[in-house]
Parts: C-alpha cells; structure tokens; sequence
C-alpha cells in the first residue's frame, strides 16, 4: 500500500485488532469496486488463532464510502473466520452492509469435479455407438417423413400447405439468380478450358459435345446442389435450431404435432421439388454459357454448336441428372433439418448447425454424387 | 427526498399504434417505484422507453434533470451505465456462462483484473444464491434461476437505479421472499433507486413506496400511489379489485 501517511483516507485500508476471545477487522478508507483496488485478505491471516473459539467482530467507523466492494472483502473474511473455526458478529455493522451480508452464503461450494477424461477405446467405442444410433435416428426420420409425404398425396396429411408454399418459392424462384449466374460461369469456364485444348487439333466442334455432357451429366446438377446446401440447408438447420433453443419443439412435441410432418416434410418436399427444376434450368443456362464462349473464340456458327450440341446426349443423360438432382434435394433437406433438431440450445449452436449443415451437405452431394457415377458406369448410362 | 427520475406526459406507441398516453410520475432517490397494471397494459412498455429502447413519441424524460432523450446515442449509453435492467425472459447471452454474463460489463466498462472480477461476480451470484450455477450455461438452468442470474447481472456495475421487470414471476415463495429482501438491502445498501414491474401483490406491499396503475382499456394511468395505500384507499373499482384479491382470501382465511 502507499507509504503516504494519509493514503489510507481515499484507499482501501484493514488491519487486524487481536483481543483476548476475539478479532476486529479494522477497516477505513474508501471501498469502492470501481475505482480502487480492493486487497485481497489472505486466507491465513486467522491461522495462530485456530482452534481458540473467539469471535470476529468489524469496526467500519472510518470508512468513507463504499460499495459492493467493501461487501466482497467482509465475505472474504467471514469465510476465512468459518474456516479458522472463529465465530463471526455482525453485530457491529451498519445496517445496510450487514443486510447485505446476511443475504450470502457462508461458504463458496468447491467446483463441480471435472469428469476425466475418457481413454481412446471408449472413445472409439462411443462414437461407434453414436454413429450407428445416428444412422438409426436418420433412417426413422427418412420413413416418417416418406409416409407423412405419402400420407399428405393422398390428402389425410396434416401438414400446412402454406409452409409448403414459402419453403417452395424460398428453395425455387428466389434461387433462380444465383442458380443461374453460377451454372452460366462454369459453362462458360468448360467451354474455355475445352476450346482451348481442342483448337490445338482443330476440333473445335466438339467443345459443343464437351460442355453439354458435363453439364447434363455433373456439373449442372452438382453445382445447384452444393449452392441449394448453402443457401437453404444452412437456414434450413438455423430455423430449427432457434425453434430448438426457443423450446418451440418442446411445445410441438407436448401438443403432439409431429416434428416431422409439420417442420421437416415442407423442407425435405420443397428441396425435392424444387431441385429437379433447378436442374433443368441449370442445363440451359450452362450451354447458353459455353455456347457465348465458344462461339465468341472459335469460328462456329450458332446452328452449327446448336445441332452439335442436340446430337451429343440423349435423354438417357437428362434423366440421370434428373434423378440425381432428385436425391439431392432429399438428402440436403433431410440431413439439415436432422442437424437443426440435434443442436443444443444456445445462440452459437444455432451457427454450428448451419455450418455443419452447409459442410455435410456439400461433401454428402459429392459423395453421392461419386456413387452414381460408379454405377452409372457399371449399368453403362 | 429528491427527485431522480422524472416523467411527464409521456406517449408511447409502437408505430400507430399507442400503448399508453399520459403518463406522468416522479421516483425519489431511494425509493422503490412500482409499475401496475393487467397483462399487456404495456409496462415492459414503459420500462423500454426509460432504459432507452423505445422513444416515447412526445413527452420528457429526464435522470437526475438531464433530459434523456433529448441528448445523444453516446450520452444516453453514459447514463445508462447507471442503469441496471432485468428482462422479463431474464435476457442472459447464451453462449456465456452465468459467471461470464457477470463479468462481462466489468471487463467491458471497469479497469479491473480477472482476479477482482471474479471476486465481484461470486459476491453478486453470492446475493442471489445462484454461486453454484456460476459455470452452467443459460440452457442448463431452470427459468427462476435465469431471472436470479439476470439480477445479478443487473448489479454487475454496482448501477445506481434498477429497473426490473417482473423479478419475481417464476419464483417460489420463499425465493421470491428472499428476493425482496435483497431489493430491500440493494435499496437500503447501496441507496439505489428501484423500478419495479410486478404482478406479486404481497412482495409489492412489502416493498414499494410508490407507484402508478396502468389501465389497458384507457390507455391511461389511472391510479398513482403506494400499493398499501392504492390497496386501502383506491375508489376505482379496477384497481380496487386488482389490489384486493389476496387480501379478500386471505381473510376468508386466516
Ligand atoms: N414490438 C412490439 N410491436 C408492437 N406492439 C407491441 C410490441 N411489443 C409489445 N407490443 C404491444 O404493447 C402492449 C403492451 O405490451 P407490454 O409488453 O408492455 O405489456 P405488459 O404490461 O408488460 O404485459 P405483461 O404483464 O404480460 O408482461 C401489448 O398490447 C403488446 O401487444
Ligand atoms: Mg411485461
């Protein structure tokens, strides 16, 4: 403390008074939290008086003023005085201090034990289980959702058409700008990359073939899947994570409104049914992309890309990516609603559930996406 | 006494549409003011318009005779670090636990170190019996512990006026005694100046000195005065009957 002989008229002063049969914690000064620093009082000042049952008493007289503060310090003696085994008198404060003192708790409760730390088999034991239960929760979920759909055709569903209506115009006609700015890019860039290479052996001609097979095939529907996972899958899971946080799937599961019918059925049917249209949007307007590029570098006529690239697919090509863009939809809506009902309660669970609803959905799409193309090439598509 | 915080006619409304008009009262330094009336008679209404939430559409408001609304956004943030408020829903930052709601304004607004800080927010968790759920998070506790964690958070800066909305609700008796006693010892302690909105009749006899009666039909105050006296003395029958209802059965019933 300051060595000036009237410092402890504005700073936080104590000392200790010992008597025969009791203590007196001298205090004076000024004990205010804010604007000085409140000493600590150290555990074993009433260490050589252990065991001898006096009583600790408070002179507060020359304290000026104080807040909380001073409160904090008495409570630090008091425990320290319970532990000594000494008898602590209030007596002596004022009333507002001892008021306040009264209404705390003699002891600070030791901190809850942190559990050990689990060894690596129980790990690995416990994610095995997690994950096979997991698998389990999402199969349940996936034949709930597929007979309240199927339920809802035949019209005996009980889900709100009106938030099958705002899901659909949210995962469809809002999504057509973006949908379409990214597909037109990555014709445009196969397009690119492809006339380039093939100018090199004069058969620019087939850039036509090159951008509308990728296209068809992967990209159109690869793309529009993984911008839908982060457009809509990530809402998707933030929507019902809040409602999680908010217990209002608490109260949808107390009135018996099953989740699956009245949350997740609109999100997993407007993905499905939105998706496939994308798609073919996404078709058109990535050959109109490579068709601009192409025609732009390499001296094709417009009649001429146009019928080469009518003659390069087949339906076959469209209804695999018709149906792959399909199971997509699916996939992204049923796994971020799973990922939205999983999450904890709190503001930043709501953020770990849509990126980990934006993460799976793009690496799922891909994965997914890779088993097709294995057995598209088994079955010769 | 002296005059602290100061209201005269004022408007409030959410856009078009007006909660209430009129409004006039005054709250003395120290003094425990109570806000009365049925259920959304717009008191949290009230109580957002004088913590600087909502501006009132005409009217004065004036905190130790500073006109509050007529100032800046940073001189209304200056003397609301004087302000300590209680949500209704309690308001603690979810992704913090109760300790941390604490501390944050400390670390935020004081030149405290960690070790002052944590002190502080044991005392004040300490006041509120909440020093076991210092490392819960929000979601982990019960609704009456988030309004006893979101009181001490109100006290966090040792503020000078209180402003809580319903503290008691939720609360079991004995807690919600407890409570009062503790806004008693707040007032009495520290020399705060406490606005409170409540429901609980027999915790607003016990502690407000005085208050105003808001009327959901009118859009008016219609009643100023202490609950007691309000409680013995009020002609209008609505009041009447909002203050009496537990004195009529507990008489029925001794
Ligand atoms: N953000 C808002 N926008 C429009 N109106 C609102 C808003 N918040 C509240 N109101 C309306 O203001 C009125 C008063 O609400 P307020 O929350 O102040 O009621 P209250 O008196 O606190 O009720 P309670 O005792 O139930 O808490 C209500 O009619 C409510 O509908
Ligand atoms: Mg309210």
């Amino acid at each position: 403390m300051s060595p000036l002989p009237d410092a402890h008229v504005d700073i936080p002063h104590w000392e200790l008074q010992n008597n025969t049969g009791s203590v007196t914690v001298v205090l004076s000064g000024t004990w205010l939290a804010r604007t000085a620093d409140i000493p600590r009082f150290p555990d074993d000042s009433f260490l050589q008086r252990r065991g001898d049952s006096g009583t600790l008493e408070f002179n507060t007289q020359a304290v000026q003023s104080w807040d909380t503060g001073l409160i904090a310090f008495i409570w630090e003696v008091t425990r320290a005085a319970k532990d000594a085994g000494l008898h602590t008198s209030l007596e002596q404060l004022p009333a507002p201090m001892r008021k306040l003192m009264e209404l705390l708790p003699d002891t600070i409760a030791s901190p809850a034990p942190v559990a050990p730390r689990p060894k690596l088999l129980e790990t690995i034991g416990s994610g095995s289980i997690n994950g096979l239960a997991e698998i389990g929760t999402v199969t349940e979920l996936t034949v709930e959702v597929i007979k309240n759909g199927c339920l809802t055709l035949v019209g005996r569903g009980r889900m709100r058409g009106v938030d099958l209506l705002n899901d659909t115009v949210d995962a469809g006609p809002s999504a057509l700008l973006i949908v379409g700015v990214v597909n037109l890019l990555v014709g445009a860039i196969l397009a690119f990359v492809g006339a380039s290479q093939l100018q090199k052996f004069a058969a620019g001609i087939y850039v036509a073939a090159l951008v509308g097979i990728a296209t068809v095939r992967e990209m159109a529907a690869v793309m529009t899947a993984i911008i839908m996972a982060g457009r809509t899958g990530g809402a998707y899971a933030a929507r019902i994570s809040t409602m999680q946080g908010n217990e209002e799937i608490d109260a949808l599961r107390v009135f018996g409104i099953p989740v699956s019918t009245y949350l997740i059925l609109p999100s997993v049917l407007s993905l499905t049914i939105t998706m496939p249209f994308l798609y073919l949007y996404g078709c058109v307007i990535g050959m109109f992309g490579g068709f601009l590029v192409a025609t732009a570098m390499l001296d094709l006529t417009p009649a001429g890309y146009f019928h080469a690239t009518i003659s390069a697919f087949g339906v076959g090509q469209f209804l695999f990516g018709f149906v792959k863009s399909i199971v997509f939809g699916a996939f992204i809506g049923l796994t971020s609603c799973r990922i939205g009902l999983k999450a904890g309660r709190s503001a930043s669970d709501v953020g770990i559930a849509a990126t980990r609803a934006v993460v799976v959905g793009i690496v799922g799409v891909i994965l997914i996406d890779a088993i097709f193309a294995v057995v598209a090439n088994a079955v010769g598509i | 006494m002296e005059t602290v915080l100061s209201v005269e006619d004022l408007t409030l409304a959410f856009g078009p549409k007006v909660i209430q008009q009129d409004i006039t009262f005054d709250v003395r330094r120290g003094s425990i003011f109570a806000v009365m009336g049925g259920s959304g008679c717009g008191k949290s209404t009230l109580l957002k318009s004088m913590i600087g939430l909502l501006r009132p559409k005409t009217g004065r408001y004036t905190v130790d005779g500073e006109d509050y609304w007529a100032g800046s956004d940073a001189h209304r943030t200056d003397l609301n670090h004087r302000f300590g408020v209680l949500f209704q829903s309690g308001a603690l930052w979810s992704s913090m636990t109760v300790g941390e709601n604490v501390a944050l304004p400390m670390q935020m607004f004081t030149e405290l170190d960690t070790d002052a800080i944590r002190r502080l927010v044991e005392l004040k968790l300490g006041f509120v019996g909440m020093l076991p759920a210092m490392d819960l998070y929000p979601s982990e506790i019960s609704g009456g512990m988030r309004k006893r964690a979101g009181l001490a958070r109100a006290l966090a800066l040792d503020p000078d006026i209180l402003f809580f909305d319903e503290p008691s609700a939720g609360l079991d008796p004995i807690t919600s005694a407890r409570l009062d006693d503790l806004i008693l010892n707040l007032r009495d302690g520290l020399g705060a100046t406490i606005v409170i909105v409540s429901h609980e009749l027999s915790s607003l006899f016990r502690i407000a000195d005085s208050g105003i009666f808001l009327d959901a039909k009118t859009k008016k105050p219609i009643a100023h005065g202490s609950p007691v006296d309000l409680r013995d003395h009020c002609e209008d029958p609505q009041v009447h009957a909002f203050m009496n209802r537990t004195r009529d059965e507990e008489e029925k019933s001794p």
